[in-house]
C-alpha cells in the first residue's frame, strides 16, 4: 500500500536501528507523547530493535486516557436523561467510571452512539428535533479543530438541541507538568506529531529553550519513529536541546492556520484535571461564551458526582513515564481490557492496552489463564 | 472428543474475576471474549453435556451407526441487503459452513423468520429468493419452516434463524481441538472482506471499486480440501464474528498448542488494509464469511494449499502460520520487522450485527 509500506520497510527499519545503536554512547531515557506513538512502538515491536543504552518511556497523549473521572461520570449522568442521545467516539464507551462504563449505560436504555466523526453528531441533531443530542469532545489538539467545526457548523444551523461535553486537553502544559516534576527522569521527547500538524512547533520550540531538552516532532510508522530517536539521540550526545521535525512530510512549522482559526474562534484555554494525573493549569480548552447555548456541561445540571477510582490502577504514574504497564500489579491480573481498571487499558492508544495487545506480561505463567479467560 | 471436554475445564475454573455487565451488551454478540463469558457463565452450566462442550461449530452425532452433524445459527445482520449478499445467502451459506468445516456433507437445512411488521413483503420475496438460489448452490433443501410477526418497531425487519443437518462420512474426524505442533495454519482466501464490505454500507465508506462481502458455501472447497489432504486435515473452521483472530484462539485453547500468525503472509484486499489503517480495526479481528482456515500437518501443506488455488473460493489461499509447542492456548503475531506481539480477541462490541 503506498504512503505505508515505505515507512514498514524492514531493511530500513534495520539500518536505522544500527544507526542509534552506534550513536548512542551512554543510557538514555525518551518518552513519545502520543499515544499513537505508543501503539506502533508496541506494535511493530521497535523497542526491541533499540540498544539497551535507549529506554522508551510512554507519554501521557491517550485523550481518552486522560478525560477525567468526572467527565466521564458526568458523560454517563447526562446519557442516562430520558430524551437525549450521546454521541462519542467508540473508544470512550468502554472507559470505566463510578458507575460502570457507556455501555453499560446503553444497555440500561440510554441512547448512546458511536459516531466516526462529529459532524455525523451534527447530522443526528438535525434529523432528531425533538431530542438533546450531546457530542463528546475529547482529543487533543489534533480532534479539537473537527470538533470545533461540528459546534461552529451546529450554532450556524441554529441547531439549538446540539451541545458538546468539551473535555479536550493541550499537549504542551502536560509535557512541562512532567518536566517541572522532581521524578522526572526523560531526557529527551518524541514530539506528537498530528498535534504538531495542528498548531506547529512554536510552543515546542520555547519548552525546548526553556528546559534545555530535545523535542523531535516524530509521526507514526516504524521508520518515523526510528529516525525521530535516531535525531533525539544524536541530540543528546552533542548536548544539544532543539525542536527537529522529523515528520516534515506532515507538519509544517507554523501549523495549520485555518485550523487554528476555528480553535480560536471556538475554544478558549482553561484549567483541567487530568485522570491519573491531577489538575493542571491553562491545560485545555471550554467553549467559547458566544457558544455557551451549545455547551452540555451548563445545560444539564448534573446532580453533585461523586467519583470513585480504582485503588489497584496505576494509571497516573504509567501517564507520566515513572512506571511502565507491567510495573502496575493489577496489570493482566485485575485489569485487562475485558476488565479494565483504568482508561490506559481501555483506549487503543493507551500503553496499558497497547502492552496487553502486544503480550508483554510481567509473569509468563500467568499468560494461559488470561488468554482463556 | 472426550478430550476436549478436559481441556475446556480450566477456562470454567478462570480465578480472573469478570467485572462483568449485569444486562447483555452488544459485545456479547461480537464473538470474542464477552461471547465466550455467555457461554462459560450461562449456557454451558445450564446445558453443558459432551457434546455441546466440545464447542465445535457443529455436534457430530451417532445415530443408529451414522453419524449426523447438526448445527443452528442465528443471523440478525443490518444492513439486509449489502454488497455481494443479502440475510438470506448469509443464513443458508452460514448454515452450511459449519457443517462444512467439520467435514460433514450438507444435506438440508431449515429456517425460522421473525419479521417485523410493516416489512415490505417484496423484500421478504427478494430474501426467499436469494435463499432458494444459496440452497441450490449448495446443494441443499430447505425442509421445515417457521414464521412469526412481531410489533412495528421491535424487530429489525426480519430476523432468520437456520438449522442444518448433515452426513459425515466414516472415519471423518476433524476437530478444533485437533491441532499438533507442526501443523502449519492455511487460510483460503483474502480476510476481512465480509466486515467492511458491511461496514462500508453502513458508514457510508466509499472505496474506488465497492467492496462485496464474501458470503459463499464452502461445501466444495472443505471436500477439495479433504480430498487432497486426508486424515492430515486436523482442523477447519470458517472465521466469522471475531475473525481469524477468534478462530485461532478456540483452535489454541482447545487444542492446548499455540499458534503464531505471520502478517506479512496474511492476504489482504487493500481496500481491507487501507479501511483497518484508517479506523484502527485489526483485519484479523474482520468477520468473514466464504473463508475457511484449515489447520494440516505439515507434509500436507503443499497439496492443500493446491487444492484450495484450485477451487474459484481459494484462489488467494496462503499459509499464514504455523501451530506451535510453546506458549498453549496463546495466539501470537509475527510483524514485518520481526517484533512478536500477541493477538487479543475481540474485547467487545467492533461492529454489531455483522451476520
Amino acid at each position: 500500500m503506498r504512503y505505508l509500506d515505505e515507512y514498514r520497510d524492514p531493511v530500513a527499519a534495520r539500518r536505522l536501528a544500527d544507526a542509534i545503536a552506534v550513536a548512542a554512547t551512554r543510557p538514555w531515557t525518551i518518552m513519545e507523547v502520543c499515544g499513537g506513538q505508543t501503539h506502533a512502538i508496541v506494535r511493530h515491536g521497535i523497542d526491541e530493535l533499540l540498544p539497551d543504552a535507549v529506554e522508551l518511556v510512554h507519554g501521557p497523549g491517550c485523550p481518552v486516557c486522560v478525560t477525567s473521572l468526572e467527565t466521564i461520570d458526568r458523560a454517563h449522568a447526562i446519557a442516562s436523561r430520558p430524551g437525549v442521545i450521546l454521541c462519542s467516539f467508540g473508544d470512550m464507551l468502554r472507559v470505566p467510571g463510578s458507575r460502570g462504563d457507556l455501555l453499560a449505560a446503553r444497555a440500561a436504555g440510554a441512547d448512546v452512539r458511536v459516531v466516526y466523526g462529529p459532524l455525523d453528531a451534527v447530522e443526528i441533531a438535525a434529523k432528531n428535533p425533538d431530542a438533546q443530542v450531546v457530542f463528546f469532545a475529547v482529543g487533543f489538539e489534533t480532534t479539537a479543530p473537527a470538533n470545533a467545526t461540528a459546534i461552529w457548523l451546529a450554532r450556524r444551523r441554529g441547531l439549538s438541541n446540539f451541545s458538546a461535553l468539551v473535555s479536550h486537553v493541550l499537549v504542551p502544559p502536560a509535557i512541562r507538568a512532567i518536566l517541572g516534576d522532581p521524578r522526572n527522569r526523560v531526557q529527551a521527547f518524541l514530539g506528537p506529531g498530528h498535534v504538531c500538524a495542528i498548531v506547529g512547533v512554536t510552543q515546542y520550540e520555547l519548552i525546548a529553550a526553556e528546559h534545555r531538552v530535545p523535542i523531535v516532532i516524530a509521526g507514526f510508522e516504524p521508520l518515523d519513529l526510528l529516525d525521530g530517536i535516531l535525531l533525539a539521540v544524536r541530540q543528546l550526545e552533542a548536548g544539544r536541546a532543539e525542536v527537529e521535525n522529523a515528520y516534515a512530510r506532515v507538519v509544517a512549522r507554523e501549523g495549520n492556520r485555518r485550523a487554528v482559526a476555528i480553535l480560536d474562534e471556538v475554544f478558549e484555554v482553561a484549567d483541567r484535571t487530568w485522570r491519573g494525573v491531577g489538575p493542571i493549569p491553562a491545560s485545555g480548552y471550554r467553549l467559547r461564551p458566544e457558544f455557551h447555548e451549545h455547551d452540555a456541561e451548563r445545560l444539564f445540571e448534573v446532580e453533585t458526582i461523586t467519583t470513585a477510582e480504582s485503588s489497584l490502577c496505576r494509571a497516573g504514574e504509567i501517564l507520566q513515564g515513572r512506571l511502565r504497564p507491567t510495573d502496575c500489579p493489577a496489570f493482566g491480573r485485575e485489569c485487562t481490557p475485558r476488565t479494565p481498571l483504568g482508561a490506559t487499558m481501555v483506549s487503543a492508544e493507551g500503553a496499558c492496552a497497547a502492552y496487553w495487545a502486544c503480550g508483554r506480561r510481567s509473569e509468563p505463567a500467568h499468560d494461559a489463564e488470561e488468554v482463556r479467560a | 472428543m472426550s478430550g476436549t471436554e478436559a481441556r475446556v475445564e480450566p477456562a470454567a475454573a478462570c480465578p480472573v474475576p469478570a467485572r462483568g455487565y449485569d444486562r447483555i451488551v452488544l459485545g456479547h454478540g461480537a464473538g470474542g471474549g464477552l461471547s465466550a463469558d455467555l457461554l462459560r457463565d450461562v449456557f454451558l452450566p445450564a446445558f453443558g453435556n459432551p457434546t455441546l462442550r466440545a464447542l465445535e461449530d457443529q455436534a457430530s452425532l451417532a445415530i443408529d451407526g451414522a453419524r449426523i452433524a447438526v448445527t443452528t445459527d442465528a443471523f440478525v445482520v443490518k444492513p439486509l441487503f449489502f454488497p455481494g449478499g443479502d440475510i438470506g445467502r448469509l443464513a443458508v451459506n452460514g448454515t452450511v459452513n459449519d457443517l462444512a468445516v467439520g467435514g460433514a456433507e450438507p444435506l438440508v437445512i431449515t429456517a425460522a423468520f421473525v419479521l417485523e411488521e410493516g416489512l415490505p413483503v417484496a423484500d421478504l420475496v427478494r430474501i426467499a429468493g436469494s435463499m432458494g438460489a444459496a440452497c441450490a448452490e449448495a446443494g441443499v433443501d430447505l425442509v421445515a419452516g417457521d414464521t412469526k410477526v412481531v410489533d412495528r418497531g421491535r424487530g429489525d425487519g426480519v430476523y432468520v434463524t437456520t438449522t442444518g443437518v448433515g452426513r459425515v462420512p466414516v472415519g471423518r474426524r476433524l476437530s478444533i481441538a485437533g491441532a499438533c505442533p507442526g501443523d502449519r495454519v492455511l487460510v483460503s482466501g483474502t480476510l476481512g472482506d465480509h466486515g467492511i464490505a458491511i461496514l462500508s454500507v453502513r458508514e457510508g465508506i466509499d472505496f474506488e471499486t465497492p467492496l462485496r462481502s464474501d458470503t459463499a458455501p464452502l461445501h466444495r472447497l472443505t471436500a477439495a480440501v479433504l480430498a487432497a489432504g486426508g486424515d492430515a486435515v486436523h482442523a477447519m473452521r470458517d472465521p466469522t464474528r471475531g475473525g481469524a483472530a477468534s478462530t485461532l484462539h478456540e483452535l489454541a485453547e482447545a487444542s492446548g498448542v499455540g499458534v503464531v500468525v505471520d502478517e506479512t503472509a496474511v492476504p489482504l484486499r487493500s481496500e481491507v488494509r487501507g479501511a483497518c489503517e484508517l479506523l484502527g480495526l485489526d483485519p484479523l479481528h474482520v468477520a468473514n464469511e466464504g473463508k475457511v482456515i484449515a489447520v494440516v500437518d505439515r507434509a500436507a501443506t503443499d497439496a492443500v494449499l493446491a487444492a484450495m488455488r484450485a477451487d474459484p473460493l481459494g484462489r488467494d489461499a496462503a499459509v499464514i502460520g504455523e501451530v506451535v509447542a510453546d506458549h498453549p492456548a496463546v495466539v501470537t503475531v509475527r510483524s514485518a520487522l520481526g517484533g512478536e506481539r500477541l493477538l487479543p480477541t475481540i474485547p467487545g462490541e467492533q461492529l454489531p450485527r455483522i451476520c
